[in-house]
């Protein structure tokens, strides 16, 4: 528990030191929302129909970008390799920076998208949904994509691999979350799909970090 | 094990890398209180042998035996790269260092103990390689553990701070620690020389 909390404030200070890591992820969700309406048409009732898609499409791969680069500074600086050899399970510090990374790249997503809810003109009634669909959504991504970081760390350009390994596994996710937001502009009752994104946060968050220390070790050579 | 002051066995091991042979058959045993220097040109296989030793590598022929189940709990593992983050200070990578080994002690008399007095706020991104080194090494100046695995601690240190590890690791010795490092440097008499060469492994003291 000491190691957890330990680790935790240091991903943390890392994170907080390193600021483009944290503003990126946020800036490109800006970005690609708002230059939708740009682009397509700014018609409320156009707008709104693609809007759950565009919101979700554009979560993800804001999410994505800011995970291939999750461990390999640690790698480079070799702190993973003292990770790997020390007495505490691996799973303690990856959990860790899993938290820390989502707490400080995932939750501003969240905490914007009802601002961006409303300017692809949503009904208001359905930006509650769209948090809370992002906030069951966006830790799931951020762990099944940390296994793929962790498979990549060791491949000086894994990117387009991350993406290959990654986006499949999206791809539930990516259904019931824009799936959700839909159905609440719709007017419908939307519990059943949040609580099959929760289902699948609950799958990740408990088998995830132990694929993600599984990656890592196989990376290092085991 | 029945000899108590084994801590570490190798049975005939054997490494191969890209379809060359690093090492084969290589035995020894290493007891506490004993410092063995691992030597051999480069790309002889040195930190691989090391990697193979703290279980970071896994694709090896014939036996590891260290002398405990739970080995690590008592392992300070120094790795070719220094394990600091810049955007942390000395103090801070120390202390994450030690939370995750379990190892306690006050980091920063370690940190003055390696000449980094005055630079233990300091971003790491600010630091000499040699300074980054040492805030590392700083672990050895924490509580002592069992068996020391270095991977050429001796990287960027100047001559004052050379002498000062020397005297360091012959002190854990002395104390009871098993001391396995590789570099060029002989720390000093009564050391236990492994030499690789060419695919084999020699011991020569």
């Amino acid at each position: 528990m000491n190691a957890f909390r330990a680790a935790l404030g240091r991903e943390l200070l890392v994170l907080w030191r390193s600021p483009a890591e944290i503003i990126n992820p946020l800036f490109f969700f800006v970005m690609v929302i708002s230059l939708f309406p740009l682009a397509i048409s700014p018609k409320p009732e156009l707008l709104a129909t693609v809007a759950p898609g565009v919101l979700w499409v554009a979560a993800l791969l804001a999410v994505m970008l800011s995970l291939d680069g999750l461990f390999r500074r640690d790698q480079e600086s070799g702190v993973l390799d003292m990770l790997l050899t020390a007495p505490v399970m691996p799973v303690v510090p990856v959990l860790a920076k899993l938290l820390a990374h989502w707490l400080l790249t995932g939750l501003p997503l969240v905490l914007i998208s009802p601002l961006l809810g409303h300017m692809l003109q949503l009904p208001d009634a359905a930006l509650g949904t769209v948090m809370l669909s992002l906030l069951l959504g966006t830790p799931a991504l951020t762990i099944v994509g940390a296994i793929g970081a962790a498979l990549t760390v060791g491949l000086n350009r894994g990117g387009i691999l991350l993406a290959v390994l990654v986006l499949p596994l999206y791809i539930p996710v990516l259904i019931f979350g824009a799936g959700a937001v839909s159905a609440a502009a719709g007017g419908a009752n939307v519990d059943g799909i949040l609580a099959i994104l929760g289902a699948l946060l609950a799958l990740t968050i408990s088998l995830g970090p132990l694929a993600v220390s599984a990656g890592l070790k196989i990376s290092s050579g085991n | 094990m029945s000899d108590s002051s084994i801590r570490l066995e190798l049975v005939q091991l054997g490494c191969e890398r890209d379809d060359r042979m690093l090492f084969s058959g290589l035995s020894l045993t290493a007891r506490a209180g004993e410092i063995w220097q691992i030597t051999g040109a480069n790309g002889a296989g040195k930190t691989t042998l090391l990697r193979i030793l703290v279980g970071l590598h896994g694709f090896f022929e014939g036996e590891r035996r260290w002398w405990q189940p739970q080995w690590q709990q008592d392992l300070l593992y120094l790795g070719h790269q220094p394990g600091v983050r810049e955007e942390l200070n000395p103090l801070e990578n120390l202390r994450y260092a030690c939370a995750l080994n379990h190892q306690v002690g006050d980091p920063m008399a370690a940190l003055a103990a390696v000449g980094l007095r005055g630079f233990e706020d300091v971003p790491a991104a600010h630091l000499s390689a040699g300074q980054k080194r040492r805030v590392a090494l700083a672990r050895l100046w924490l509580e002592r553990k069992a068996v020391w695995v270095l991977d050429e601690p001796y990287t960027a240190i100047d001559q004052d701070g050379v002498a000062q590890l020397d005297a360091q690791m012959q002190q854990a010795a002395e104390a009871g620690s098993l001391v396995i490092y590789t570099s060029h440097h002989r720390v000093g008499d009564g050391v236990q020389r492994l030499h690789l060469e060419n695919g084999r492994a020699e011991v020569l003291s």
